[in-house]
């Protein structure tokens, strides 16, 4: 699971001051402020990318080969890309559209009240409830000798009449859910916060109706922030990789185990580079859809004045 | 094999990188001294002088270091007790139990040079061939009992314990299947599963090589067994769950194949556990010890390779349901363990074990095709 992202949406009543003019030594100290955060950067995070591509450059034996990246051409490579796209996709998707639904309705409660401050709460920790524990709950609960599969059976119902769906890839769409909305809730809370009550006032006074708000004026300024929070939920499934190993253990459908397999499999032998074609490849897909999320943020800026 | 917990995988990954990093920083005298040279490059008992050599040298060195052996894997938990009983002077460091052969020789090559390298391997067969290059060749003393067929002619490896694919499954809730096509039956609706990823596992490999023969094809081509498990999709009657001790004791995995000294220790987790190996043709599969030509603990490595190939050792692994390497031997001489071999599911008629090609041809297959078949 990727880490709780910090919430970007600025707030309203941060107005950037206006900085003095510096002089050469002061603007040296702000550089070397820089410092610490640069290096955290590139260790954490430049590091890992470049090894990562650079080991899908090579061969077994350190020869420089493009074989491994034209692996990524493999028809069932790419059809391991594109389950993993669907599922961050709808996943994605379902978290985000659940997730507004549940700000939308926080929205009458108040701030400091005590229901808000519990979802708020439950939000947090569930937003990062993933991997093993996850799976195990789910498979205790839902899980073909699970408690409530067992309950309904009881009733007559059947969930597994078609197969045992949740040991395959439709069964990740569920426990991805549970953990995309949340996260939802988390991002997506402050900038519903931020809907300015002037601006019903003003659009009551001037003769609008409530739909009018929400047509004009609501869903114009939250569609930046709405997608920029859908496009996290997506890099958020993509990378997932836990939730799906404790689950999936056939066909490595998505990519995360697709490395798995390239990494430490004991029968198809000497495909270790491959594992860093594909890290190759899910960062260019994150990279895109970070450039996304950044052309959005630009957008929604103008509206957070 | 692989477990639910994935977590001490990750660990050991984190371990092997701070080595890695370890290694890069430390000065070459930080690295142990690799026992004697004399141990390090001895081929048999021969070269320390006797046995209580052997064990003088060993007992020196005070530690062995062990990897990838989980303990209710082939009774190996009760084997390293033993060992440790035998030689208290010696600290067994067992790390990484649930990790797949592929990441034993990472380990060793990662951790190459300092004291936490693993000192001996146990591998399946497709690893230890294209491996030969990290051990260090060695005869053990019942070295003439080993089967010509089961060991690399200098000792560079050895196998030494094995079994046939089976299935098993759970007597209170199933009919024992007599063959592979009843389990394609509405029986067996959502209940079967493989333990592991054939593209990953050697296990699971195995289980469509079993799938293969009984289907009537050979190993030069893995198709038919592909078909198979791509049928019991079909049917609704397969299960894409990773089996585990927890998952057989809750009923989850009902029927499961595996290798029979696997599938054997799971009556401990379910009382009407019971395992079938059909008639016909079966699919054998051994695995193989090594030694590691870097082994902070060479003489060590060597002791535990003597106490393995032991009667013993030996014996122990019986006791697990595996059938070890000297058991023809053992039989002939007196020294088998009767109860525990009479134990042991019958064997089949007739008996197959994939070659070098043969391995490796049915990994690109799977690699191509594994994937659709069981979507």
């Amino acid at each position: 699971m990727s880490d709780p992202q910090p919430d970007r949406t600025a707030t309203l009543d941060g107005v950037e001051p206006t900085a003095p003019p510096r002089r050469g030594a002061s603007r040296l100290l702000a550089w070397l402020g820089l410092v610490p955060f640069a290096a955290y950067v590139v260790v954490f995070l430049a590091l890992p990318t470049v090894l990562a591509l650079a080991s899908g450059l090579f061969d077994a034996d350190g020869a420089f080969t493009l074989d491994n990246l034209g692996a990524l051409g493999d028809p069932v490579i790419l059809a391991t890309f594109w389950s993993s796209t669907w599922l961050s996709l709808l996943t994605a998707v379902l978290g985000a559209v659940f997730g507004a639904l549940v700000c939308y309705a926080m929205l009458g409660l108040s701030e400091t009240g005590g229901i808000r401050t519990a979802v708020d709460a439950a939000a947090g920790v569930f937003a990062q409830f993933g991997g093993v524990m996850l799976a195990f709950a789910f498979i205790a609960t839902i899980g073909l000798k699970g408690v409530v599969t067992q309950l309904l059976l009881g009733a007559g119902i059947d969930i597994f009449a078609d197969g045992p769906w949740i040991y395959e890839l439709p069964g990740l769409i569920l426990p991805y859910v549970f953990f995309q909305i949340p996260l939802m809730v988390i991002t997506f809370m402050p900038a519903l916060s931020a809907l300015k009550p002037q601006w019903a006032e003003a659009n009551l006074t001037l003769g609008g109706t409530r739909s009018s708000f929400w047509l004009r004026i609501g869903f114009p300024v939250l569609a930046p922030s709405f997608l920029a929070c859908t496009l996290l939920l997506f890099a958020n499934a993509f990378s997932s990789y836990a939730t799906a190993a404790a689950l999936a253990s056939q066909g490595s459908q998505i990519v995360p185990l697709q490395i798995r397999t390239a990494l430490t499999s004991e029968t198809v032998l000497g495909r270790e580079n491959l594992a860093g074609a594909l890290a190759l490849g899910m960062i260019v897909v994150v990279g895109v859809v970070m450039w996304l999320y950044s052309l959005i943020q630009r957008r929604a800026a103008r509206w957070q004045a | 094999m692989t477990t639910l917990l994935r977590t001490p995988r990750l660990g050991a990954g984190l371990a092997v990188v701070a080595a890695a990093t370890l290694a890069l920083t430390a000065c070459a005298g930080d690295a142990p001294a690799a026992g004697d040279s004399k141990a390090a490059t001895a081929t048999s008992v021969a070269d320390f002088g006797t046995f209580a050599d052997l064990e003088a040298a060993a007992k020196k060195e005070g530690a062995l270091n062990v990897i990838a052996l989980p303990r209710d894997w082939a009774n190996y938990g009760a084997v390293i007790d033993a060992f440790k009983a035998k030689y208290p002077e010696i600290t067994v460091n067992e790390s990484s139990p649930d990790i797949s052969s592929a990441e034993e020789i990472q380990a060793a090559k990662t951790n190459e040079g300092l004291d936490t390298a693993p000192d001996v391997f146990d591998l399946g067969l497709t690893v230890a061939l294209q491996n030969t290059d990290v051990f260090a060749p060695y005869k053990v003393q019942t070295w003439d009992d080993i089967p010509d067929a089961l060991k690399e002619s200098t000792g560079l490896f050895v196998g030494d314990y094995g079994g046939y694919m089976s299935i098993g499954y759970d007597s209170s809730k199933f009919p024992e299947p007599e063959s592979l096509d009843d389990l394609l039956g509405s029986d067996y609706k959502a209940s079967v599963a493989i333990n592991g990823d054939p593209t990953q596992a050697g296990a699971a490999f195995a289980a469509v090589g079993l799938a293969t023969v009984q289907s009537g094809g050979d190993l030069d081509d893995f198709q038919p067994g592909i078909d198979f498990f791509s049928e019991l999709n079909k049917a609704g009657n397969m299960l894409k769950l990773d089996v585990t001790s927890a998952t057989i004791a809750s009923g989850e995995t009902p029927v499961v194949f595996d290798w029979d000294y696997l599938n054997a220790t799971h009556v401990a987790d379910n009382k009407a556990w019971k395992v079938r190996v059909f008639p016909g043709t079966g699919y054998a599969g051994y695995y193989n010890q090594a030694v590691n030509k870097n082994a902070p603990h060479p003489a060590a490595a060597r002791l535990w390779q003597e106490f393995l190939y032991s009667d013993e050792g030996q014996n122990l692994w019986l006791k697990g349901g595996a059938r070890p390497a000297r058991m023809e031997a053992m039989t002939a001489a007196g020294t088998i363990d009767a109860d525990a071999a009479a134990a042991l599911p019958a064997a089949p008629t007739t008996v197959v074990v994939p070659s070098e090609a043969q391995s490796t041809a049915a990994g690109t297959l799977l690699g191509e095709k594994w994937a659709a078949a069981v979507q």
